[in-house]
């Protein structure tokens, strides 16, 4: 033993060897860049016409968009969030029932392999796809808005130029790729669980509502702490969907402004990076500071917890 | 008698709704194959079930359409994503494994800290530092290359994690220290003893990453922004199908996500089983 410790010690110098790569990876690529990013958020560096302006600008950007302004970022935190739990709760809820059934050891469903695949298949398939071909289907031309003209539920102009309408079918769209993988991160979960606890259950006649609520849930506990902070940090940095379907529209007009009613936050941020007349990297900076912090908070909240359990 | 029938209920009723969900799942990709095949007037009627024969016609409408707008076509930019994706699958793959390794096998000062400090930084998103990722691509002439796409793959967190965990139940010490006995180098001994050990765990891990990276649209769209005519990816060509042009044809479109999704749906049926056992241990979500 004592030998042993010895020779690792000895070999040590190799440990630092090989995790080298990783590190020196890691602070070019992504520790530099948020150092830079938030060193950013202090500077005005905005493009006026054909040349660029760069000065210190200290908390401006702060102070004139953070926490004055028209409160942009706000609305699309706002909106990013409500998004996520538009479909993050149908999504565990519909999760979890499944999860119940398919191990569920009274009724025993045959073909589970086959649904379990099915069902997580649009997870695997290219977001912007996915956007793409909703956006087609909900077009003002699109097959489905004619199917719901049908239905009597559209008018002329369609769905997509209404705001709750868009909210919806991104929500139902994110919920669609993604039940399909908290599904199976749940039943791996359940069957994780010590099944003599349910053979002693049901020895002292506990129904099966009965298990669900009083051994499955509480057990479960961790891998839904776990699905909901990978989950909601996930959900703030949403993309694709929302960006390729409607691209943050349509405006609509709350409480005497106009608002575009599906923009995310990293749209909003990355709108201030495209090239163009609104570029303005200070901007995007302070708002990807906002976000950060706010990300950053979620998953402190989600190691709190977990070290609590340990 | 009675409590077989209210069994057989139960099991029916639940067979029900798992074939409502299926049909959910497949619904949009069969209204995608039809439509790709119909014509662009006939698809604005309203949802289609059975398939025309104008697959071809619109195929050839949107080649013809991506060259007369200069724009990168299909076949360029699934080029282009393979000469990403692949590079940075496996660059991921094996880095994560080697960094794995150092945090296994070896005992040295800082080991714990440096473990420690991966399981933090796993959370932090590449989207909230965006704007200094820019900036590394200008100092080092990176940018609208695909080098900064691939590059970052070295470290990747969250596959060191599960690497890792996969270690330490599925590498033994004794093996690396029998061939150290033998003479072998500490990276020979790496790369020809454990590596081959680490086989299930690195596929699993492979087909996660390669997922990832061909998907990835925001990274891509903005880092090769200034040279998307020849270097486009996968996602941002399909980002070019979607116009809001008032002439838009809707078979073109469809014949388009079509041939995207293609080549995925068979990757994922052949490899099915491993992604959900993949899924199962956790290992994506994004």
């Amino acid at each position: 033993m004592n030998k042993n410790k010895k020779k690792t010690v000895e070999y040590g110098k190799y440990g630092l060897l090989f995790i080298a790569p990783f590190f020196i990876v890691f602070l070019v690529f992504q520790f530099y860049p948020l150092l830079y990013t938030i060193f950013k958020s202090f500077m005005f560096d905005k493009k006026t016409g054909r040349k660029k302006v760069t000065t210190v600008f200290g908390l401006g950007n702060y102070i004139n968009y953070v926490f004055g302004g028209n409160g942009e970022v706000w609305q699309a935190m706002l909106i990013t969030i409500v998004l996520w739990l538009l479909n993050f709760i149908p999504q565990l809820l519909l999760s979890l029932l499944l999860a119940a059934w398919f191990t569920d050891m009274q009724y025993k469903l045959k073909g589970q392999g086959a649904y379990k695949v099915i069902m997580y298949m649009p997870n695997i398939i290219t977001a912007a796809t996915i956007a793409v071909l909703f956006y087609s289907l909900f077009d003002v031309h699109g097959s489905m808005t004619e199917l719901l003209r049908h239905m009597g539920l559209a008018g002329n102009e369609g769905v997509l130029t209404k705001g709750w309408w868009s909210l919806f079918i991104i929500a139902f769209i994110q919920f669609w790729m993604w039940y399909g993988n908290t599904m199976i991160v749940l039943i791996a979960g359940i069957m994780g669980i010590n099944p003599s606890l349910y053979e002693a259950a049901m020895v002292d006649g506990a129904t099966p509502r009965q298990q669900f609520f009083q051994i499955t849930v509480p057990l479960l506990k961790p891998i839904l702490q776990f699905t909901m902070v990978t989950s909601a940090i996930g959900g703030l940095q949403m993309y694709d969907i929302p960006q390729l379907f409607n691209e943050g529209k349509p405006l609509v007009n709350v409480a005497g402004t106009t608002v575009e009613s599906t923009r995310t936050i990293v749209m909003l941020i990355k709108s201030y990076i495209n090239a163009g007349p609104s570029q303005n990297y200070g901007r995007a900076s302070a708002y990807s500071v906002v976000l950060f912090v706010i990300t950053l908070v979620v998953s402190m909240v989600f190691y709190k917890l977990t070290s609590e359990k340990n | 008698m009675e409590k077989k029938q209210k069994l057989s209920g139960t099991v029916i009723f639940r067979h029900i709704i798992c074939i409502i969900l299926v049909l959910l799942a497949l619904f949009p990709f069969y209204v995608l194959i039809i439509n790709s095949t119909l014509e662009s007037n006939v698809i604005k009627q309203g949802i289609h079930m059975l398939p025309g024969s104008h697959f071809f016609e619109n195929y050839k409408n949107l080649m013809i359409k991506t060259s007369a707008t200069s724009t990168v076509n299909l076949w360029q930019a699934m080029r282009n994503s393979l000469i990403v994706t692949v590079p940075t699958t496996a660059l991921q793959v094996y880095f994560a494994s080697l960094t794995a390794y150092g945090l296994t096998v070896y005992q040295f000062k800082g080991r714990d800290f440096a473990w420690g400090f991966i399981y933090a930084i796993m959370m932090i998103p590449t989207q909230v530092s965006i704007v200094g990722l820019i900036k590394v691509c200008s100092i080092t002439n990176m940018y609208g290359t695909f080098w900064p796409l691939i590059l970052p793959a070295i470290a990747a967190p969250t596959t060191v994690y599960f690497m890792k965990q996969y270690m330490q139940s599925g590498l033994s010490i004794e093996i690396i220290e029998a061939a150290r006995i033998d003479g072998a180098g500490e990276f020979m001994t790496f790369n020809t003893i454990a590596l081959p050990l680490l086989k299930p765990a690195m596929a699993t891990q492979a087909i996660f990453a390669f997922v990832a990276s061909w998907n990835n649209l925001y990274t891509p769209s903005i880092l090769l922004a200034t040279r998307t005519d020849t270097k486009a990816t996968m996602p941002m060509f399909i980002e070019s199908l979607k116009s809001n042009d008032k002439k838009r044809d809707f078979g073109e479109i469809y014949a388009g996500l079509l041939l995207t999704v293609i080549p995925l749906i068979i990757a994922y049926l052949a490899l099915s089983k491993y992604i959900v056992a993949g899924v199962a241990l956790g290992g994506v979500k994004e």
